[in-house]
């Protein structure tokens, strides 16, 4: 008996809350709720799923953000505490979506910040500016999210902001690294059938036309559907061809299929950059030996002559903090993790008051030095969209195990180069 | 033609792993008649425990195979004895709620454990060593290694299920789990035994996947639909019709590929729906239906 009457309790006390909630929620203005003392950020990163690799640096962010904004930050006069309210997007655009509605009418959030491919940028900034609530994103190439989500180069969005690098600087990237060799100028291809794949395949928008134009032939045999076991057919193709580079940007598990198959059957390409696969550390390490001489694109390194607006730890800092605090070798997206906070609190202290519109035009007015370079959504390619430099570099055995050089700079020579592109030996 | 020989070679290597991946279902779905969704799920976590183990210590992977393959056998007759034994009946619906939980739970403790990092199991020089069979032709070590090891295990199961007191006790069970009951077999050790099989083999398809290429906690149950369509395409109650499943999926697979690579995943899905329309129990189905 007594077990029914406390389940009984709880369930009273459950409708109070909810009760409470619901009574919270009919307040007419939403940042009224938030005003007292305290700013809230909304932060939607898919740190469960398929995904989760990107969402691996945001619990040592986070910390690094309540430590930097322990005393509040000053807006339009006044101090406020910060709050951080994160959501998991589960991988899932629909979930990233839920939570964002939920970090926007229940949490109250004032701003909302999400990173991590087009998967949770989209979702998130589309309900933001449904919503009418201040929106950062990045670490998605700013055509799937701007196209993406239908965006007009005239008008672009209202309430949305995006900073990342686009196609044409990885497609820029990946042929002038590849002019530093010798070769026969025969590209393979190894596009997936996923919004990633079909953009760089794009025989209007992607790598296609600019690799006719600059002399290379592209050996494209379509776009598999991932996740694939075999790439035989691939392999098969390309050694017809003669290829002796190979691009693509596929999923670790399928790139290690690949590059193992064309092992097994005696395929050995001189350049191989795959994007994706091989910009994670961990991932790199997982292919052993043969790791050594992929080349990829760099959004972000150690060696990046950038420091945080925040906390003005410098790019190498910020990699020997987090390797510190996780024992985890430095990955691209930790910075960007933190650029997106840095932009976010930037914003904040020059709004004049908390009113979405308010941070809305600090946003759009952002002329910022960040750690992953200057961003200013001012002088985008289109509307609310900034661009950050973009190089590329090549895994080199060191000591310490593999270590990605820069080897390319051609669009962003700010940041400086150690080492020449190697051919990958046989 | 080499070309053709080699796709048919690729894709006949790559049933293999595939009909190792289907055999711990087949196993459950005949003789228990479960549905394990958290199949896939389980043979990451085979695989994670594999690398658990040879990371630190730099072991060889099929040394550490040997180890991992009877724990995970173990681990599978606790499972079942403890709770999955609990969800049989006439519904067959709670087994597949249940182990949808676990392929839930295993991902994020997986996640939680061994972080989202893909990983895998190095076997160095192995990895990439090929037989030149002449001409272009050349077939992978590894890969060959994988359908001989799935070979060899069907032909044990093989063995055990037609020529043992307890192949004859999981048949029992399997064609009419009450009469065998009535027969002084019981069903709950029997089921914990299969289960136990079914996972040990899981454990050894796990592995493999992680030697061939890398893998990370969500690649469970992308694994479950080739394995499924496996043991459909094989028949069921059948062993050797699930390699003969894998196998066909495989070369379906790979012919579609060389077709057009947007058409791989779908001709194996064909090739599965094709053997559902002219023979619905499968090529080779031996189990009656209740």
């Amino acid at each position: 008996m007594s077990e029914n009457r406390s389940i009984d309790q709880g369930r009273r006390n459950t409708i109070k809350a909810i009760g409470g909630l619901t009574a919270g929620a009919l307040l007419p203005a939403p940042w009224v709720h938030a005003a007292n003392n305290t700013i809230k950020i909304g932060y939607v990163s898919p740190q469960t799923g398929p995904l989760a690799v990107f969402a691996e640096p945001d619990a040592f962010t986070l910390g690094e953000m309540k430590k930097a904004l322990a005393g509040g930050i000053k807006v339009g006069g006044k101090t406020y505490a910060v709050e951080f309210v994160v959501k998991d997007s589960q991988s899932n655009s629909n979930r990233a979506a839920d939570a964002t509605s939920e970090l926007i009418l229940k949490d109250k959030v004032n701003i909302v910040v999400a990173g991590s491919t087009p998967a949770t940028t989209n979702p998130v900034a589309d309900q933001c500016e449904l919503n009418g609530v201040p929106c950062v994103t990045n670490d998605t190439p700013w055509q799937p999210h701007f196209f993406g989500r239908g965006g007009d180069p005239k008008k672009g969005f209202e309430w949305t902001y995006h900073f990342f690098w686009g196609l044409e600087d990885v497609i820029g990237v990946f042929t002038s690294l590849w002019s530093q060799l010798p070769t026969n100028k025969a590209v393979g291809a190894l596009f997936p059938n996923d919004s990633d794949g079909n953009a760089w395949g794009d025989p209007k928008l992607g790598f296609p036309p600019v690799l006719a134009q600059k002399g290379f032939k592209l050996v494209d045999k379509g776009r598999f559907q991932s996740p694939a076991d075999d790439f035989s057919a691939y392999i098969a193709e390309f050694k017809k061809n003669n290829v002796e580079i190979v691009t693509g940007v596929l999923p670790p598990p399928d790139f290690a299929n690949f590059w193992a198959q064309a092992g097994q059957q005696g395929f050995k390409p001189k350049i191989v950059t795959a994007a994706k696969a091989t910009e994670f550390p961990a991932a790199v390490q997982s292919f052993g030996p043969r790791a050594e001489g992929l080349s990829v694109e760099v959004w972000w390194s150690p060696v990046h002559p950038f420091n945080s607006s925040l906390t003005g730890v410098s790019s190498a800092a910020l990699a020997a903090a987090y390797t510190q605090a996780t024992s985890r070798p430095w990955a691209m997206p930790l910075a960007f993790k933190h650029s997106l906070f840095e932009v976010a609190i930037d914003a904040l202290k020059r709004a004049k008051d908390l009113e979405p519109e308010s941070i809305r035009d600090a946003i759009r007015d952002t002329n910022l030095n960040t750690i992953v370079g200057p961003i200013n959504f001012k002088k985008g390619p289109v509307p609310n969209v900034a661009k950050t430099p973009l190089v590329g570099g090549q895994w080199k055995k060191t000591a310490k195990g593999f270590e990605l050089v820069v080897v390319e700079n051609s669009l962003a020579p700010t940041v400086p180069v150690k080492d020449k592109l190697e051919a990958i030996k046989a | 033609m080499t070309e053709w020989i080699d796709t048919l070679m690729q894709g006949i290597l790559l049933g293999g792993l595939y009909s190792l991946f289907a055999t711990g279902l087949a196993l459950s779905f005949g003789v228990m008649r479960m549905i394990n969704i958290a199949h896939g799920d389980f043979a990451i976590l085979a695989a994670f425990a594999a690398i658990a183990v040879v990371e630190p210590f730099g072991l060889n992977p099929f040394v550490v195979l040997l180890v991992v393959a009877p724990l995970m056998g173990l681990f599978g007759y606790l499972l079942q004895r403890t709770i999955l034994n609990r969800t049989l009946g006439k519904d067959i619906l709670p087994p597949l709620l249940v182990t949808f939980g676990f392929s839930i739970i295993i991902q994020n403790l997986l996640l939680v454990t061994f972080s989202a990092d893909t990983r895998s199991l190095n076997v160095g020089e192995l990895g990439t060593a090929s037989i030149a069979l002449g001409g272009d032709l050349a077939v992978g070590v590894l890969p060959l290694i994988i359908m001989l090891a799935a070979v060899a295990v069907l032909g044990a199961l093989q063995w055990l299920f037609s020529a043992t007191p307890l192949g004859r006790a999981f048949r029992a069970a399997s064609d009419d789990a009450e009469a065998a009951q009535l027969m002084g077999i019981d069903n709950r050790h029997i089921y914990g035994l299969a289960m136990g099989i079914a996972m040990a083999v899981v454990a050894i398809a796990g592995v493999f996947l992680a030697i061939r290429a890398n893998i990370s906690p969500a690649d469970g149950p992308a694994r479950l639909l080739y394995a499924f369509e496996a043991v459909i395409i094989g028949g069921l109650g059948s062993l050797w019709g699930t390699l003969a499943g894998g196998m066909i999926l495989g070369v379906a697979q790979a012919v579609g590929l060389k077709a057009d690579p947007g058409w791989g995943i779908l001709a194996g899905h064909l090739a599965f729906l094709a053997v559902l329309a002219v023979r619905p129990n499968g090529l080779f189905a031996r189990t009656r239906d209740r």
